[in-house]
């Protein structure tokens, strides 16, 4: 756990970087720091391993103010990833990866096969080991910055805007990765971005600051989606936001339309559903197709599944030509789909009480 | 005068012994050596010191400009004057050009490190010594080569003044020669020390060229 204690930061001249911060972060959660730029974000997470001071105020990790514990042996239990990944220029990816390693004092044979583990995790190929940073694109690069907070193991990770500076279908890829990583190995992660959605995305617990570091809300994704606590919150998340709250159901409760039997022809009559269209499935191909009333094909477009969010589900049911987006449930032919009438508890009543 | 030139140095006795080519070579190569480590060893810490720190750089640059300013001939003639004839005014008086070349390249070289390559560094959790050394030092190689390259070029130039004390080195065919009007004598040590200053540059461009990081990363 990670406690901020009424935590302060002033520079000379009056400026006020944080103001009066209480946090507490739970071991294993993963908290994000988001507001726009000044709002002491990053100089909040800073304060965690000491690369910044408070003014007044305390941060404890489990208990202990890392005021009291050697910078260079905190920093060594802790990951840092940085905004443009901050390697070593003049070593190469394996290298970088191995620092923390070399420095906890392991051979460089040792923290070398370490290394290469983190770079595994994190989906570097071992023939990246031997390049340079200035050889590799800014996703990888930025990879290599989290294999290399992560080679030591820590039980903290520090992660400061690390996505900002690579293009958006690297940065999408990026965060599902790390929302994965995080699902297997269970750090403490502290991640700082201007980027609500990011935050609204990634993290599981999220603190909302405003310029001068005053705290709005600290609260869930969800919660912060539906009751924001001041007119400061409520600014940020404006964009989608209802739309956004769907990303927090899935079709677990969904009650789905069967779909009718085969006729004679393998072709299902969608009656009702889509008066003259037809369904076909290929269950050698998997790929269904529907036909409208005149014989023309249509691709079946995305499947869905249980675990899936009701945004995305309903995303698939608008694209779909007769608005419905096939169910799988685990079996290769699908019998059932999801239709707008399906979703519309959710549409109609929001995502905490769909009934 | 070329051919007198020209014919000295195809004078087979004028390459050896104590007062031959070779020997008065390696006199001009040993004060310059001894004169750059001793400025190294002055300017190497204090730019390293400034550069990783940022304090004192106001400092620095007068007190290179004061240096740069100062004229050779003349420290070495008034320590002459102090301390009588010797080893030392003259080596104090190529030191002290040399120190600002070198104290430029190093203070340049690790305060142009990039500040978040040197924030990441310590936020992962190196301490001090090991961010100069592993890190800003390497990084700062090219330009403190670039340095010494510099100072180099200017103390084997300026090492001729040795000879005016009465020291060996290529400075030694230029004042004897001066003083018997014989000008042959004189370019011989002109083309002896231009030729010594450019080989050694040329070898130096070559050093720094292949420790370059950014040569390092095309290669594969």
């Amino acid at each position: 756990m990670i406690t901020f204690e009424s935590v302060s930061k002033s520079y000379p001249g009056g400026t006020r970087a944080v103001t009066d911060l209480d946090l507490e972060i739970p071991t294993g959660s993963f908290t994000v720091l988001v507001g726009p730029s000044g709002c002491g974000k990053t100089t909040s997470m800073r304060m965690i391993n000491r690369m910044v001071a408070p003014s007044s105020g305390c941060v404890r990790i489990d208990g202990q103010d890392v005021a009291d514990i050697r910078a260079v042996t905190l920093r060594l239990g802790i990951g840092y990833v940085l905004q443009n990944a901050g390697l070593f220029p003049h070593r190469t990816v394996l290298d970088n990866v191995a620092t923390v390693q070399r420095l906890l004092g392991l051979s460089k044979a040792q923290a070398r096969s370490k290394a290469y583990e983190a770079m595994e995790r994190v989906g570097l190929d071992a023939s990246m080991a031997t390049r340079y940073p200035a050889q590799l694109s800014g996703g990888q690069q930025q990879r290599v910055g989290v294999a290399r907070a992560l080679a030591a193991d820590p039980p903290i990770l520090l992660m400061d805007e690390p996505f900002s500076a690579v293009d958006p279908i690297v940065r999408l890829e990026l965060q599902q990765e790390v929302q994965h990583l995080q699902s297997v190995i269970k750090k403490t992660i502290v991640m700082v971005t201007h980027d609500i959605d990011e935050a609204l995305t990634l993290g599981d617990r999220i603190a909302v600051l405003a310029p001068g570091g005053v705290l709005h809300q600290y609260a869930s994704p969800l919660e912060i989606l539906t009751r924001p606590a001041t007119e400061f919150v409520t600014s940020m998340v404006s964009k989608d936001r209802g739309f956004r709250q769907l990303s927090f159901a899935t079709l677990e409760d969904v009650r789905a339309t069967a779909l009718p039997a085969p006729g004679a022809d393998g072709l299902i009559e969608l009656g009702a559903l889509a008066p003259g269209w037809k369904l076909r499935l290929d269950p050698a191909e998997l790929r269904a197709v529907w036909l409208d009333p005149s014989g023309v094909e249509f691709a079946a477009g995305p499947a869905v599944r249980r675990g899936d969010t009701v945004r995305s589900a309903l995303d698939a049911v608008l694209a779909s030509p007769v608005s419905a987006a096939l169910l799988l449930n685990g079996d290769s032919v699908p019998s059932a789909c999801v239709t707008i009438d399906d979703l519309a508890p959710y549409l109609r009543h929001g995502v905490r009480d769909p009934a | 005068m070329i051919n007198e030139m020209l014919a000295y140095f195809a004078d087979a006795a004028n390459w050896s012994g104590s007062a031959g080519i070779p020997a008065r070579l390696g006199e001009h190569l040993w004060y310059s050596l001894l004169a750059v480590l001793a400025a190294a060893v002055i300017a190497f810490p204090v730019g390293v010191f400034i550069g990783h720190t940022g304090t004192g750089r106001v400092l620095l640059v007068s007190a290179s400009n004061v240096l740069r300013a100062l004229p050779s001939l003349g420290i070495m003639t008034l320590l002459v004057l102090l301390m009588g004839i010797g080893l030392l005014p003259p080596l104090a008086a190529l030191v002290l050009i040399a120190i600002p070349p070198i104290l430029a390249g190093v203070y340049a070289g690790v305060a142009n490190v990039e500040p978040s390559v040197v924030d990441a560094a310590r936020a992962i959790g190196m301490k001090d010594s090991r961010i100069i050394l592993q890190v800003e030092l390497p990084l700062a190689l090219p330009l403190i080569l670039g340095g010494l390259r510099g100072a180099i070029l200017q103390v084997v130039a300026t090492a001729t003044i040795a000879a005016y004390v009465n020291l060996g080195g290529l400075g030694r065919y230029i004042f004897d020669g001066l003083a018997l009007y014989d000008y042959g004598e004189v370019l011989v040590g002109a083309v002896l020390v231009t030729a010594l200053a450019l080989v050694l540059d040329g070898l130096l461009a070559l050093l720094v060229k292949a420790l370059s990081p950014a040569r390092r990363a095309i290669a594969r």
